[in-house]
């Protein structure tokens, strides 16, 4: 698996992809949890949008039934500036070896391109934190657990494109 | 030129391609870094990587007084949800997973 070993040294995952949307929308995708079970891994994340606040993903019972723990990532808000940024802290909880690496870091960037479209760029630091790279720039099919970010937000996309927020 | 063209373009170029390989390895490098491991001039680098960028496939960030080059898989995905997943992601994957035995057998 020389891919993942390489992709380790990373320290910075950057995604960034062009929604129709507006930044209020995507706003309300990622930080309200009634959209944000609706994409990537379906678990629940809810924010106390304020500089200090939890940050809280829990997982659906499908995905407990699968073996994962109930609280799958846990972070602190850094900053909030709705519609425009969202800066936290981000550890994953469904592995020990996960949980011991401690918060990495997760800066989302909504900037309105032309009227309806919404370029939005989530900026993964993970500074001394591999497994965690590992983990969210997996590209192993879905059902085997792989997805990570790009799962997610491409999933994300097509949620906010066909619905109305 | 729509954007999947841009990125059609951009990949189908070796030294591109290289490009991206190197950033996939390490993330947020110079063009000095980059350059480095080219037999190229400096102006060739930066033609190749404002290619792979109107692309969407580079993002190049200042940090400091230095500007970095980070790898962005999005477009890529987003061709592959379009085109692969549609027809052929079973096959593909079956391929894929072939060839991954094979080299680890031989």
């Amino acid at each position: 698996m020389t891919t993942t070993e390489e992709a380790t040294l990373t320290t910075t995952q950057l995604y960034r992809l062009y929604i129709k949307a507006t930044p209020e929308a995507i706003w309300d995708a990622i930080t309200k949890p009634e959209w944000n079970e609706r994409y990537g891994y379906r678990g629940r994340g809810e924010y106390d949008l304020r500089p200090g606040g939890r940050y809280l993903a829990t997982a659906n019972e499908q995905m407990q039934a699968m073996g994962m723990p109930e609280q799958l990532v846990d972070g602190e808000v850094i900053e909030a500036d709705p519609p425009r940024k969202l800066v936290q802290t981000w550890r994953a909880l469904w592995d020990p070896d996960l949980m011991a690496e401690g918060p990495t870091r997760v800066t989302w960037e909504i900037e309105e391109e032309t009227a309806g479209i919404v370029r939005l760029t989530v900026t993964h630091e993970l500074e001394g934190a591999p497994k965690h790279a590992a983990q969210v720039a997996s590209t192993a099919p879905i059902e085997q657990g792989g997805g990570g970010w790009l799962w997610i937000l491409s999933d994300l996309k097509t949620l906010v494109e066909s619905e109305t927020i | 030129m729509t954007d999947d063209d841009r990125v059609f373009k951009a990949l189908a170029d070796p030294t591109r391609r290289f490009l991206l390989d190197r950033l996939f390895a390490r993330d947020g490098r110079t063009l000095t870094e980059l350059e480095s491991e080219l037999e190229m001039t400096r102006f060739g680098v930066m033609k190749h990587l404002r290619v792979l960028e109107d692309a969407g496939l580079v993002v190049a960030r200042r940090q400091g007084r230095e500007k970095l080059h980070f790898l962005n898989p999005m477009p890529i995905r987003l061709i592959h949800d379009r085109w692969i997943d549609k027809y052929t992601e079973r096959q593909v994957s079956a391929l894929a997973n072939l060839k991954s035995e094979l080299e680890e057998t031989a």
